[in-house]
């Protein structure tokens, strides 16, 4: 990248940055040739896929690489003009915190869960300055008032798990710009959080980095939030920067094919042509589901109140269609999902597939009835036993119903073929696989119990855009060739967007809206509906339609 | 105070428990073999059947057992242990007198064991796969294989035999009536040679599991926080690492206190403690089955306690966990 002379001193100029891996990792150098610069005032994303070295370009800035293992070996990495491979730890460890700070991807794990928020606070400033202990708190608080906590005074004296996965994220930046750092990194600050939290956190960040004029190294594997938040952004692959300019260029006239490759992956907010299933037969059916959560509560706390997961639920599915259930975390998606097919028993309501009582089935019949109602479930390393082969893994169904094991491998392996993956995966194990793969071999497993439908969980939450476009679009393949019915439950409404014929808004285990995808998305009748769609980072984006030959 | 309710309520929930292994160990000691008119008569060295018939009735032992059980049972309840036929005393005299060294030896082995094993587990951990690991780790092997037993006797061979350091056994020196000062300090010194082959052991523990748990929590997301904030490793270490490395070592310890228990009857034993311990070991000898109900009882109430005091120390040192 050229930098012209008349710009100010960037706070942050990578240059031919280069991160070894240790021996035997999949390639030599995590990151090859990375130049990257961050001006005043600046939001640079840093985008790529899982296993791209984004994660590691920030470690090698603020000199946290877990070495020896992984050590940069080549390059230069300048903050405000000064070289930091000429710094000694101590002045290093200066720097952190103070002139560079770092916000992390996990709030639920990146606090301390042993120490008060205010106290995580009240550490950066005791590190960095002279000021006394009434002076910092007044800071602190004053920090919290900033990311706008609500009562910012009990926040303080509340430990991390006491606080909401957003109120953390909020703690996790107040923590890192209370020295009014020059350079923010943010690592992923928004993926574990739901789309309106995320919305604010985005809006909080710009808003603090406006006011403070720090530069900010944003590493994302998004591209809404990307166009919601970059001013430049630089796209890495493997380890390699293959494109990087202003945001509007990346965004809107990608050059490099890979660039292209992952925007096309980024699902489209306009949903495709409807598809009409009124001649269709009912096969899922549920009719004002109940589910309550018992009161809970501990000494110090008080009782904390029942809470209605499900709270008169009632949907239908046709034969063919796929109902979205869509909604924050907490507003009984999930459950929903768990009830209608008995892995959680629900209190009230009926639930009916083909017809026939499924809540109240008897074991016998329940056991029957599970064949034709199948899932698919959001983490596919968690939910595959790790000690079976895939064959086994996905031929266990039928061999428990009662099918010849010989002929049940046979199937297993052409269900392999069905999902796109080789004969040849039959034989090995899940850990062998990635992401996407594994979530193949659960739609494998799923299927094998020829199911009529299919109740997905998040299938898709835990994979790369692309990924996540393969696996779609292999559902959609499948759902029509198979005329499979599909419940489909997700947080992210672009893939509801694709996937979807009738999607339902969950709000606080109630159905507030449901209807056609085209209706919600063009005219949400209700308020959340209204909050969640407008919430989606980069709305306003459309991804181009790209071609291969265009320019 | 809820805190009291709750410890109100704990101790509620003891009083069926401890009743239990009253009965339990009631039953199962009388699935012993001779009683203790058998081991009178033993030491007497012999005497007619008559006499021995009329020893019986007076003690209570040709009863059936479950009249035999009711009376000891009803007698419990009401916080009498009854008579020791071989001491001659109240149970609870016995008891009493006794349990003050025990309690003494068990406190001082699990500190040192626990701030020991803590410490050297924390510095293995940091100074992983090096020499001064290896040490630690080597030494904590040792120790974990050592029967205590055979330390005490080597302990006393070259600290008391060879060298004259220390006294070889007891709780103080019989002829030496110290008061005050001198007194804590001649006991101190009786007490080092059983102290360290009590702990010993538990220090091995302790060493593996907090040497486990730094390795483990200094790998977590919080720790790589505090590192971006610019914390140095000592206050990484103690802020941010060891309180919660910490936890799992504080459930075993609570866990372990009972079995400690049963450690200091062989050491009070090899040293004439005259503790629990070692008044357990000669009570079964002699079948002073009253004691013995007295000691099971004693200790069961040691372990409920520390059981909920293990339980406040979890719930003060991790703010997660709610007491319920």
């Amino acid at each position: 990248m050229s930098d012209v002379a008349d710009t100010p001193t960037p706070i942050l100029e990578i240059e031919n940055l280069r991160v070894s891996l240790p021996k035997g990792a999949d390639r030599p150098y995590a990151l090859d040739g990375l130049n990257l610069t961050v001006n005043p005032g600046e939001i640079v994303c840093l985008v790529g896929e899982s296993g791209s070295g984004k994660s590691l370009a920030a470690g090698a800035v603020m000199r946290l690489l877990p070495e020896p293992l992984v050590r940069m070996s080549g390059g230069s990495v300048k903050f405000d003009g000064q070289d930091l491979s000429t710094l000694t730890e101590a002045q290093m460890r200066g720097l952190r915190g103070d002139r560079m700070a770092m916000i992390f991807q996990e709030p639920m794990t990146a606090l301390n869960p042993q120490k008060t928020v205010g106290w995580q606070i009240d550490e950066v400033l005791r590190l960095h300055t002279d000021m006394g202990a009434k002076a910092r708190k007044a800071r602190a608080l004053e920090m919290l008032r900033d990311v706008h906590i609500p009562d910012p005074d009990s926040a303080f004296n509340a430990y991390p798990h006491q606080v909401s996965g957003g109120q953390r994220q909020r703690v996790m930046i107040a923590m890192a710009l209370a020295m009014s750092p020059r350079l923010v990194i943010a690592d992923e600050p928004t993926t574990a959080l739901d789309v309106t939290t995320q919305l604010q956190i985005l809006r909080l960040i710009r808003e603090l980095q406006a006011s403070q004029g720090s530069g900010i190294l944003f590493i994302t594997h998004d591209f809404g939030v990307v166009a919601e938040i970059a001013d430049k952004v630089a796209v890495l692959r493997q380890g390699e920067l293959v494109e990087h300019g202003p945001a509007d260029d990346v965004l809107n006239r990608p050059r490099h094919p890979y660039t292209r490759a992952l925007i096309a992956a980024v699902p489209d907010l306009r949903p495709p042509a409807p598809r009409d299933f009124s001649d269709a037969p009912v096969v899922l059916k549920a009719e004002g589901m109940l589910k309550t959560f018992k009161a809970r509560g501990g000494m110090f706390t008080g009782k904390r109140k029942a809470v209605a997961a499900v709270d008169h639920v009632s949907f239908d599915i046709r034969r063919g269609e796929t109902l979205g259930v869509v909604g924050e975390s907490g507003s009984g998606k999930t459950t929903v999902s768990r009830c209608v097919t008995r892995l959680l028993e629900a209190d009230g309501g009926r639930a009916e597939l083909d017809g026939r009582d499924i809540l109240n089935a008897d074991a016998r019949t329940l056991r029957a009835m599970r064949a034709e109602i199948q899932m698919v479930f959001q983490d596919p390393m968690a939910s595959l036993n790790p000690r079976k082969r895939v064959v086994d893994l996905i031929a266990q169904g039928p061999i428990v119903h009662g099918m010849n094991p010989g002929k049940a491998r046979e199937k297993a392996r052409e269900l392999l073929a069905l999902v796109e993956l080789s004969p040849a995966a039959a034989e090995r194990y899940p850990h062998e696989f990635s992401g996407g793969q594994r979530q193949r071999i659960g739609i494998a497993r799923a299927l094998a119990m020829e199911p009529k439908v299919i109740v997905a969980d998040e299938p898709v939450s835990a994979l790369d855009v692309s990924v996540q476009a393969q696996v779609l679009r292999l559902l959609a393949d499948l759902r029509e060739r198979l005329d499979l019915s599909l419940l489909f439950v997700t947080h992210d409404l672009r893939v509801a967007a694709q996937l979807c014929d009738r999607v339902a808004v969950m709000e606080k285990g109630k159905i507030v809206e449901m209807g056609t995808v085209a209706e919600i998305f063009a005219a949400p009748a209700h308020p959340y509906t209204r909050k969640l769609l407008s919430s989606i980072p980069g709305r306003d984006w459309v991804p181009p339609v790209l071609k291969d030959d265009a320019a | 105070m809820p805190i009291l309710i709750y410890a109100l309520r704990r101790a509620l929930q003891a009083v069926p428990v401890i009743i239990l292994i009253m009965i339990g160990a009631f039953l199962l000691l009388k699935l012993a073999p001779g009683d203790t008119v058998d081991a009178l008569v033993g030491d007497m060295g012999g005497a007619d059947a008559q006499f021995i018939a009329r020893l019986r009735a007076e003690y209570g032992l040709d009863q059936p057992i479950w009249v035999q059980l009711w009376r000891y049972m009803i007698k419990f309840l009401q916080f009498d242990f009854g008579w020791s036929f071989v001491y001659e005393q109240p149970v609870s005299v016995v008891l009493m007198e006794r349990i003050g060294t025990t309690l003494m030896l068990m406190a001082a082995s699990l500190f040192f064991a626990f701030t020991f094993g803590v410490g050297l587990g924390a510095i293995a951990a940091r100074k992983a796969y090096s020499t001064t690991d290896n040490v630690i780790s080597t030494l904590g092997l040792v120790f974990y294989a050592t029967p205590s037993f055979f330390l005490s006797l080597m302990m006393i061979v070259v600290f008391s035999v060879k060298l004259g350091w220390l006294p070889v056994g007891g709780i103080k020196t019989v002829a030496g009536f110290y008061t005050g000062w001198k007194h804590v300090w001649d006991v101190a010194l009786h007490l080092v040679m059983p102290t360290a082959a009590l702990s010993l052991i538990y220090l091995a523990f302790y060493l593996r599991l907090m040497r486990a748990s730094v390795l483990e929590v200094a790998e977590l997301d919080y720790v790589r926080t505090a590192r971006a904030k610019g914390a140095g490793e000592a206050r990484l270490m103690f802020h941010h690492i060891m309180r919660n490395a910490l936890l799992p070592v504080i459930t075993l310890l609570g866990l372990q206190f009972s079995t400690l228990l049963g450690g200091s009857v062989v050491v009070e034993s090899v040293f004439s403690l005259p503790g629990l311990g070692s008044l357990a070991y000669q009570s079964v000898v002699q079948r002073d089955l009253n004691t013995l109900m007295g000691i099971i009882f004693m200790s069961s109430v040691v372990v409920v306690a520390v059981n909920f005091l293990t339980d406040l120390l979890y719930a003060r040192l991790d703010s997660r966990i709610e007491l319920a």
